[in-house]
């Protein structure tokens, strides 16, 4: 099974990163850029018995930093894999 | 007493032979260099420094890997038992993932690498490893790093000030760390992580621009602590 974690910033933590790309959008003339925030994306393959459960764990334990992130869990059915 | 420290090091740590040599030069006991797969911390530890670098080549995020490595279990279980623990630069970055001392430590807010000697503000000075400063004493040591801008959220910052947790403070804040934080230490106070390196600052340079020894003040306070202790 191909599982895709997205890890974000929690809202009001501030992005200093969005920040720089969201100047540097706006400095190549692309106009109406309201926010630029920017997470990571993790894709696993995992055996196809995984639980929710651990699949939580496995972000609450590692790939998320619960201070400053939160994280949303995606199972991907194989024909929608990505490229 | 003889002063038993270990120093640990994971792949990717570079300040880890700077801080063996400052232990060294100032408890007059070599340092117990101690590797990050060894799931054992040598018996009847005095100190444990978590030293500067890019553990894991900083992968996932600053600290996170070493965080969850087998030594790091130990080190968590001996600062439980009341081990004093230092983490300087990634090794606070690793106190923070760890869960040993509140807080993240994320990109620097002006996105870049900074290096330079910063002027520090002492906020405690109950605490094992501040006990020998006065409040509001000026310190200049040496910071090094792309992600000290120290976060966490009003309601931890608030309990961090009333319990007398924040060790140090920026005069100037360079990376955005919230209300100054340069330091923080465990609710026993014997867990410290601070980004700035004292490690690099044990004796005067021959060049005033440079160096310093007002880092070294820190293992003394600790060293002379324990000796009163024991």
């Amino acid at each position: 099974m191909k599982v895709r974690i997205l890890v974000r910033l929690k809202p009001g933590v501030l992005d200093p990163q969005g920040r720089a790309v969201h100047h540097s959008l706006d400095s190549l003339g692309f106009e109406g850029v309201e926010d630029v925030r920017i997470g990571r994306m993790i894709e696993m393959e995992v055996a196809d018995g995984t639980s929710d459960e651990t699949l939580t764990k496995m972000c609450e334990q590692l790939l998320a930093n619960m201070v400053i992130e939160d994280f949303a869990i995606e199972k991907l059915d194989g024909e929608k894999e990505p490229a | 007493m003889a002063f038993k420290a270990a120093v640990i090091t994971f792949p990717g740590s570079n300040c880890d032979r700077d801080m063996a040599v400052a232990i060294e030069a100032v408890s007059g006991e070599p340092a117990i260099r101690v590797w990050h797969g060894d799931a054992q911390l040598p018996e009847g530890l005095d100190f444990i420094a978590l030293p500067g670098g890019f553990s894991y080549g900083d992968y996932l995020r600053s600290g996170a890997m070493a965080a969850k490595s087998p030594i790091l279990r130990a080190v968590v279980a001996a600062a439980e038992r009341g081990v004093p623990v230092l983490g300087v630069c990634n090794g606070f970055q690793v106190l923070t993932e760890s869960g040993l001392l509140p807080g993240a430590l994320m990109r620097n807010a002006g996105q870049r690498f900074i290096c330079r000697t910063v002027e520090l503000e002492v906020a405690n000075t109950t605490s094992l490893f501040t006990n020998g400063f006065e409040s509001g004493q000026s310190l200049r040591i040496p910071v090094a790093h792309h992600d000290g801008n120290y976060f966490a959220d009003d309601a931890t910052l608030d309990a961090l000030e009333s319990e007398d947790r924040v060790a140090f403070r920026y005069v100037q804040n360079a990376n955005g760390s919230r209300r100054n934080i340069a330091g923080v230490l465990s609710a026993n106070g014997r867990v410290l992580g601070m980004m700035p390196h004292p490690e690099r600052a044990i004796m005067p340079a021959a060049h005033a621009s440079m160096g310093g020894a007002d880092g070294r003040a820190i293992f003394q306070n600790v060293i002379s602590g324990l000796v009163a202790a024991a």
